[in-house]
C-alpha cells in the first residue's frame, strides 16, 4: 500500500510542479492588478520553444528558450494591457488564442502533421542524498526533477520579496489602489509589465517542464488549460505565495489521483479523471469568496495618473 | 531679504484647446500659511499640480528657496521638499498607516522599523495615529492626518493642502487649520487651497485669488475682508440674496416617510439605525454628515433605489434621484443624451421603447433645464459636469414631480452651474416638491434647506439651523434641547 | 453559377452557419457585461442533446423541432452554470465558461465512447440520427442547410430587439454600466445578467444543434474546431453588433474554408486561421483604443 501512496505522492508533486510556477507568475502579476489570461498562452509557447531548443541545444537551452517564448508573449499580453490600457480580459483571451494558433502551426511546419513521436531530451530526476531516505516522503519530495527543487526555492524567495522590500510592497499597493501608489512616486506601468514579464518567464519555465521534465514530447494544446488553471490556483491560495503553493498541491493531488484509483481498479471513465482538475478550478473559485480578498484593483483597465 | 519657500511666475497650462491657467503667479514666504483661493474650476488645483510636479506647465518658473527647478515627476517635487495632500486622498485603504506611510521608499523593507518611524513623525508633529490601523478603518480626518504625516515623514518643508476642510466637521477643521499655525510658526510653510473664504481669513496670513486661471488678487490676509474676496472671486456679491431664498411653503403633507427603518449592509454591517423621517411637500432638508456616517444609505432609501432591512418606507412610486458620482451611478457616458433619458425608468419599461416620443422629452429637456453641448444624439461623455448634472437634474424631476433626493449638488461644478442647480432646487421646493439636500459643505446646505438632519454612526437627528450645533451632531455630541427653535421640536 | 463556385459558395455558408449562431451569442453576452467564452462547451451540449433525441426519436415529425429546442436548452443550461457561479459565488465567467469547454469536451468522449456510442461500438461517435431530424437541403446538390435561414433570422430579431424593446436596453444598459443601470434605471442587473447568460448559451447550444441537424447528422469528438473562440473574433469585428455579426461570420467562414485549401494545396497549417482571429481581435482592440485615444484628446 505505501507503494501505493509513495507513488501518489510523487506524481502529485510532479503534477504540481509546472503548475505551481504558473501560479506564482501569476500571484505576482495579480497582486499588480493584472488577470493575465494570456498565461496559456506563455506556458505553450514555452513547451514549443522548449521542444525546438533541447534537442539540439541541450535541455539546459531549452529551459532558457521556454522563458524567453513565455516572455515574448507576456510582453505581448502588457503592450496591450499597461501600454494601451486595452481590456485585459478580452487581450488575454486573443493572447492565448494567437499563440494556440501560432505554435500549432509552427509545430506542424516543422515537423510535419505525421504525429509521429516526436522525442526530445529529458531532464531525469535528480536524488537529494540524505532527506531522500526519509520514509514515505522523502523520495516523493527530494527525487524529483531539477525543475521542482527551482519551485521549491522560489516559493519561499517570493514570499520574502512581497512582504520584505519596498519593491514588493510597492507591486501589493498597485494592486489595491494604483492611484494611491503613483501619488507616492512607484512607476505603476513599469512595476506592472514587469510583474506581467516574470509571469510569462514563469509560465515558459512551465511549459518547458511538461515537454522536458514530463512528456518528452510536444502535443498541440498540451498546456490544456493549466494558464486557466493557475488563475483558479492563485484564488485559491488567496493570493499569498505560500497558500499559492499550497493550493497547486491540492490540484497535483487531483490529478494524481487517478493513479491511485487505478491502482485501487475502480471502472470510473478515464474522462472523470482528465475533468477532475478543472471541475475542481471551478470549486476553488467558488470557494474562494473573491471580491473580498482579491486584490481591489484586480483587472480594472484604468491607469493611475 | 529671505527668499520665497516657493515661487510660481507667470504659469501657463492648456489642456486640448482649454486654457486652464494664464500667467498665474504665487509666492509663498517661508514660514507663512498662505491661502490660495478660487471657485470650482478657477484652476487652483491645476496651479499646485504644477508646483507639485504632477503636471508640466507650458510656461513660466517654479521657483524653490531661489533655486528654479524643472519637476518631472511628484517624486522630483517630493525631493525637494515639498508635500502634497490631495483633496481625495491617495492612500491604499487595504494597507495600514505604515505601509501607507513607507510606500515609495527603496530596498529592504522592514515591519517594526516602518512602525516605528510613524510613532516617531507622529509624536514630533502632535498629529496622532495608529501604525497598526488599516486605513479603511479610520475615520476622514485621521486619514487626513496619515496623508500630512506621510508628507511630513519624507521631508516636506513646503506642505500644499487641497481643501482640506471640505470633509471635515467644524471642529475638525479648526483643529487642522491650528495645527496648520503651528507648523508656519515652526518654519514650515503651508500652502492652503480652499474655496472658503472664512477659513482663509481666518488662518492665512497671505492669500492669493484666481478666477478663470488667473490671479485677480494678490496679497496680506490682512488687507483682506469678505466682501472683497467674494467679489474678485464670483464677480458679484449675492451670496447674501440667496440666504434669504429660504422659504415657508411647506404644506404639512408628509411626501416621504421613514419609520424605524434600519438597514444593513452586504457584510452584515448596520449602516442606518432605526431612523424616523419625515419630508413634506415644498420643503428642502438638508442632511448632514460626515463620510460614512450612514447618510449615503439614508438617501438611497428615502429615493427607493435600495431596500430596507426593517421599518416601514412611504415613498411614492418614483423619486427623483440625483447621485454624488453621475458619471458612475446616474449616466452611462458612451450612450447618448436620448438614451440616458431614457434611462429613467428603464427597469419597470416592458414591450417597445417609444424612442420617437423620448427624442421628444429629450429636446423639450435640453431647451428647459439649459442642457449645453450637443443636440439629443450626442454621447453623455462629451457634456461638461456642469450639464451632464443638469440633464440628471431635469431628468430626474420630469420623473418625478413630487419628490427629489440629491447627494453633493455641486460636485465638481463651478459657480455658475452650481448657481442654476441650486435655482432648479429651490424652483420644484417652491412648486410644491419634497426635496431632500445632502451636501459636505455646510455653507451650501445652509444656504439651500429650510431644515436639516444629521446622521452620525447610522443614527439620525433633527439639529437646529446653526452651523456649530450641525458640526457637533455630525460628530455625535448630542444636541442641547435649548438650541432648538420652537416649531421644529 | 458553376459548379465549382456553388460548391465553394456551399463551403463557406456551411461553415459561417455555426459561427453566426456562436458569433450572436457572443456578441449578446458581451453586450450584457457577459464574458462567455464558453461557447464552445455550449455548442457541445445543444449538439450532445440534439444527437440524443435525432438517434432516440430519429422517426418522428418532432425529431427536429425538438432536437433544436433541446440543444438550445442544453446550451442554456450549461451556461447556466457558469451564470450561477458567477452571481452567487462571484466566480469569473471568463474562467469557469472556459473551464466548462473542458467539461464539456470530456463529457462528449465520455458518452461517444460509452453510452451513446454506436452498436457497432467501433468508432467513437454516435449513430447517425433519423431521417426525421436532418434540416432540409435549401439548394439541391450542396450542403447549404436550413440552419443559415435560422441564423439569419435570429439575427434579425436580435437586432430589433436590442433596439426596440425595453429588454434589449436593459441588457444594453447593464454590459454598459450596471450601476447606473441599477441606480438610475431600477433596472434589476442580477436577473440582466443571468438572462444574458442563458439566452447566449441557448443561441450557442442551438449552433450545435443545428450543426448536428444540418451538417454532421451524428455526434463526435472534436466537432467544435473551436468554433466559441472564433466566435469573439466575430463578434468583435462586429463590434458587437447582430446584423455585424452575421457578416463577420462570412468573412470567417470564408478563412476558413480557405485556410483548409491551404492545408492541402499547399501544406500550410490550417491553424494560421486562429492565428489570423486572435489577431484580428488584437487589431480591433488597438483601432477601438486610438480612436477612444483621439476623442480624449479633443475633448
Amino acid at each position: 500500500m505505501t507503494g501505493g501512496l509513495e507513488a501518489f505522492l510523487q506524481g502529485t508533486i510532479r503534477t504540481a510542479t509546472p503548475l505551481a510556477l504558473a501560479a506564482m507568475g501569476e500571484t505576482i502579476a495579480e497582486r499588480a492588478g493584472v488577470i493575465n489570461i494570456g498565461l496559456e498562452g506563455s506556458i505553450i509557447a514555452g513547451a514549443l520553444a522548449a521542444t525546438i531548443a533541447a534537442p539540439g541545444l541541450g535541455v539546459g537551452a531549452g529551459m532558457v528558450a521556454a522563458m524567453a517564448a513565455g516572455l515574448v508573449v507576456a510582453l505581448l499580453f502588457a503592450l496591450f494591457v499597461v501600454t494601451l490600457r486595452a481590456d485585459q480580459i478580452i487581450t488575454g483571451t486573443a493572447i492565448s488564442m494567437l499563440a494556440l494558433g501560432a505554435t500549432g502551426t509552427i509545430y506542424r511546419l516543422l515537423y510535419g502533421q505525421m504525429g509521429a513521436a516526436l522525442t526530445v531530451p529529458t531532464i531525469g530526476t535528480m536524488r537529494i542524498p540524505g532527506i531522500s531516505t526519509i520514509p514515505i516522503v522523502g523520495r516523493a519530495l527530494f527525487e524529483q526533477p531539477a525543475v521542482t527543487y527551482v519551485a521549491y526555492v522560489l516559493v519561499p524567495l517570493i514570499a520574502w520579496w512581497m512582504y520584505r522590500t519596498h519593491a514588493g510592497l510597492a507591486l501589493r499597493a498597485i494592486g489595491e489602489s494604483p492611484e494611491a501608489a503613483a501619488a507616492s512616486g512607484v512607476r505603476v506601468a513599469r512595476l506592472r509589465t514587469l510583474a506581467i514579464a516574470v509571469d510569462g518567464l514563469l509560465g515558459g519555465l512551465a511549459g518547458a517542464t511538461l515537454v522536458l521534465a514530463q512528456a518528452g514530447t510536444f502535443v498541440e494544446g498540451m498546456s490544456a488549460g493549466r494558464g486557466f488553471i493557475a488563475i483558479a490556483i492563485v484564488a485559491l491560495g488567496r493570493w499569498q505565495p505560500i497558500g499559492v503553493a499550497l493550493a497547486a498541491l491540492v490540484f497535483g493531488a487531483a490529478s494524481a489521483l487517478q493513479y491511485f484509483f487505478q491502482a485501487a481498479g475502480t471502472h470510473a471513465p478515464y474522462q472523470l479523471f482528465l475533468a477532475l482538475p478543472y471541475l475542481l478550478t471551478l470549486v476553488a473559485l467558488a470557494t474562494a469568496r473573491g471580491r473580498s480578498i482579491a486584490p481591489a484593483a484586480l483587472a480594472r483597465a484604468e491607469e493611475a495618473e | 531679504m529671505t527668499e520665497p519657500a516657493l515661487a510660481l511666475r507667470e504659469i501657463t497650462k492648456r489642456f486640448g484647446s482649454t486654457l486652464a491657467l494664464d500667467h498665474a503667479s504665487l509666492t509663498a514666504r517661508s514660514g507663512t500659511v498662505h491661502a490660495l483661493l478660487g471657485e470650482n474650476g478657477a484652476g487652483k488645483t491645476t496651479l499646485m499640480r504644477i508646483a507639485f510636479g504632477m503636471l508640466h506647465p507650458d510656461g513660466g518658473t517654479l521657483t524653490v528657496e531661489g533655486t528654479e527647478r524643472h519637476f518631472r515627476t511628484a517624486s522630483d517635487a517630493i525631493g525637494a521638499g515639498i508635500g502634497m495632500v490631495h483633496q481625495h486622498f491617495t492612500l491604499v485603504p487595504a494597507m495600514t498607516v505604515a505601509e501607507n506611510i513607507a510606500l515609495g521608499g527603496r530596498g529592504a523593507y522592514r515591519p517594526r522599523d516602518a512602525r516605528e518611524h510613524v510613532r516617531e513623525a507622529s509624536t514630533q508633529s502632535g498629529l496622532a495615529i495608529d501604525p497598526d490601523a488599516r486605513v479603511a478603518d479610520l475615520p476622514v480626518s485621521a486619514q487626513q492626518r496619515v496623508e500630512i504625516l506621510k508628507a511630513l515623514a519624507r521631508g516636506a518643508r513646503i506642505l500644499i493642502l487641497d481643501e482640506p476642510t471640505a470633509v471635515l466637521t467644524p471642529a475638525e477643521s479648526r483643529e487642522l487649520l491650528a495645527r496648520l499655525r503651528a507648523f508656519a510658526e515652526q518654519g514650515g510653510t503651508a500652502i492652503l487651497i480652499t474655496h472658503k473664504l472664512r477659513d482663509a481669513l481666518d488662518v492665512a496670513d497671505d492669500i492669493t485669488v484666481l478666477r478663470h486661471g488667473r490671479i485677480v488678487w494678490s496679497g496680506l490676509a490682512t488687507e483682506a475682508s469678505e466682501s472683497t474676496l467674494v467679489e474678485t472671486m464670483v464677480g458679484t456679491s449675492d451670496r447674501a440674496e440667496r440666504e434669504s431664498a429660504r422659504s415657508r411653503s411647506a404644506t404639512g403633507e408628509a411626501v416621504l416617510a421613514l419609520r424605524d427603518v434600519s438597514v444593513r449592509n452586504e457584510r452584515g454591517r448596520v449602516t442606518l439605525e432605526r431612523a424616523n423621517v419625515v419630508v413634506q411637500s415644498g420643503e428642502i432638508v438638508g442632511v448632514a454628515a460626515v463620510e460614512g456616517s450612514g447618510q449615503r444609505e439614508l438617501l438611497r432609501v428615502l429615493a427607493g433605489r435600495i431596500a430596507a432591512t426593517t421599518g416601514r418606507v412611504a415613498i411614492p412610486e418614483y423619486v427623483g434621484f440625483v447621485p454624488e458620482d453621475r458619471q458612475r451611478d446616474a449616466l452611462i457616458p458612451d450612450f447618448s443624451i436620448v438614451e440616458n433619458v431614457a434611462l429613467r425608468g428603464a427597469g419597470a419599461r416592458r414591450g417597445r421603447i417609444a424612442w420617437n416620443a423620448l427624442r421628444g422629452e429629450t429636446t423639450s429637456l435640453i431647451e428647459h433645464y439649459d442642457v449645453r453641448g450637443g443636440a439629443p444624439s450626442v454621447r453623455a461623455r462629451h457634456l461638461s459636469g456642469g450639464n451632464q448634472q443638469k440633464l440628471v437634474v431635469g431628468r430626474e424631476l420630469e420623473g418625478a414631480q413630487s419628490a427629489l433626493v440629491v447627494e453633493n449638488p455641486s460636485r465638481g461644478l463651478d459657480f455658475n452651474a452650481t448657481d442654476a442647480v441650486h435655482g432648479r432646487l429651490h424652483a420644484a421646493r417652491d412648486a410644491g416638491a419634497a426635496v431632500v439636500v445632502y451636501s459636505p459643505d455646510l455653507d451650501e446646505l445652509l444656504a439651500l434647506a429650510d431644515r436639516v438632519i444629521v446622521v452620525h454612526a447610522g443614527r439620525v437627528s433633527d439639529a437646529p439651523l446653526d452651523r456649530e450645533a450641525i458640526g457637533r451632531a455630525m460628530l455625535g455630541a448630542t444636541v442641547d434641547r435649548a438650541d432648538t427653535p420652537p416649531e421644529h421640536t | 453559377m458553376t459548379g465549382e463556385a456553388l460548391a465553394l459558395v456551399s463551403d463557406v455558408l456551411v461553415r459561417a452557419t455555426p459561427l453566426a449562431l456562436t458569433g450572436l451569442a457572443v456578441a449578446i453576452a458581451f453586450r450584457g457585461g457577459v464574458w462567455n467564452i464558453g461557447a464552445d462547451g455550449q455548442f457541445l451540449a445543444g449538439a450532445t442533446l440534439a444527437a440524443w433525441i435525432g438517434v432516440m426519436l430519429g422517426a418522428t415529425h418532432a425529431a427536429l423541432p425538438l432536437a433544436l429546442l433541446t440543444g438550445a436548452a442544453a446550451g442554456a443550461a450549461w451556461a447556466g452554470i457558469a451564470g450561477i457561479l458567477r452571481s452567487r459565488f462571484g466566480v469569473l465567467e471568463v474562467i469557469s465558461t472556459i473551464m466548462l469547454n473542458f467539461v464539456a469536451a470530456f463529457g462528449v468522449s465520455y458518452l461517444v465512447r460509452g453510452p451513446l456510442q454506436e452498436p457497432t461500438h467501433v468508432y467513437p461517435q454516435t449513430s447517425s440520427i433519423g431521417t426525421a431530424a436532418e434540416l432540409p437541403v435549401l439548394v439541391p446538390g450542396t450542403r447549404i442547410h436550413a440552419g443559415v435561414l435560422i441564423a439569419l433570422a435570429l439575427t434579425i430579431a436580435a437586432w430589433w430587439a436590442m433596439r426596440h424593446t425595453a429588454a434589449g436596453f436593459r441588457l444594453r444598459a447593464t454590459g454598459a454600466n450596471p450601476f447606473a443601470a441599477r441606480s438610475a434605471g431600477l433596472v434589476d442587473a442580477e436577473r440582466v445578467t443571468m438572462r444574458a447568460f442563458l439566452l447566449s448559451g441557448a443561441l450557442a447550444g442551438l449552433a450545435g444543434a443545428v450543426e448536428v441537424c444540418g451538417v454532421t447528422y451524428a455526434l463526435y469528438e472534436n466537432l467544435s474546431p473551436g468554433y466559441g473562440y472564433t466566435a469573439i473574433a466575430v463578434a468583435l469585428l462586429a463590434r458587437l453588433n447582430p446584423i455585424g455579426t452575421f457578416v463577420a461570420a462570412i468573412l470567417f467562414g470564408a478563412l476558413e474554408v480557405a485556410a483548409s485549401a491551404l492545408q492541402r494545396e499547399a501544406a500550410i497549417p490550417s491553424t494560421t486561421a486562429t492565428v489570423v482571429e486572435a489577431t484580428v481581435i488584437l487589431a480591433v482592440i488597438t483601432v477601438a483604443d486610438w480612436r477612444a485615444r483621439r476623442v480624449e484628446r479633443a475633448a
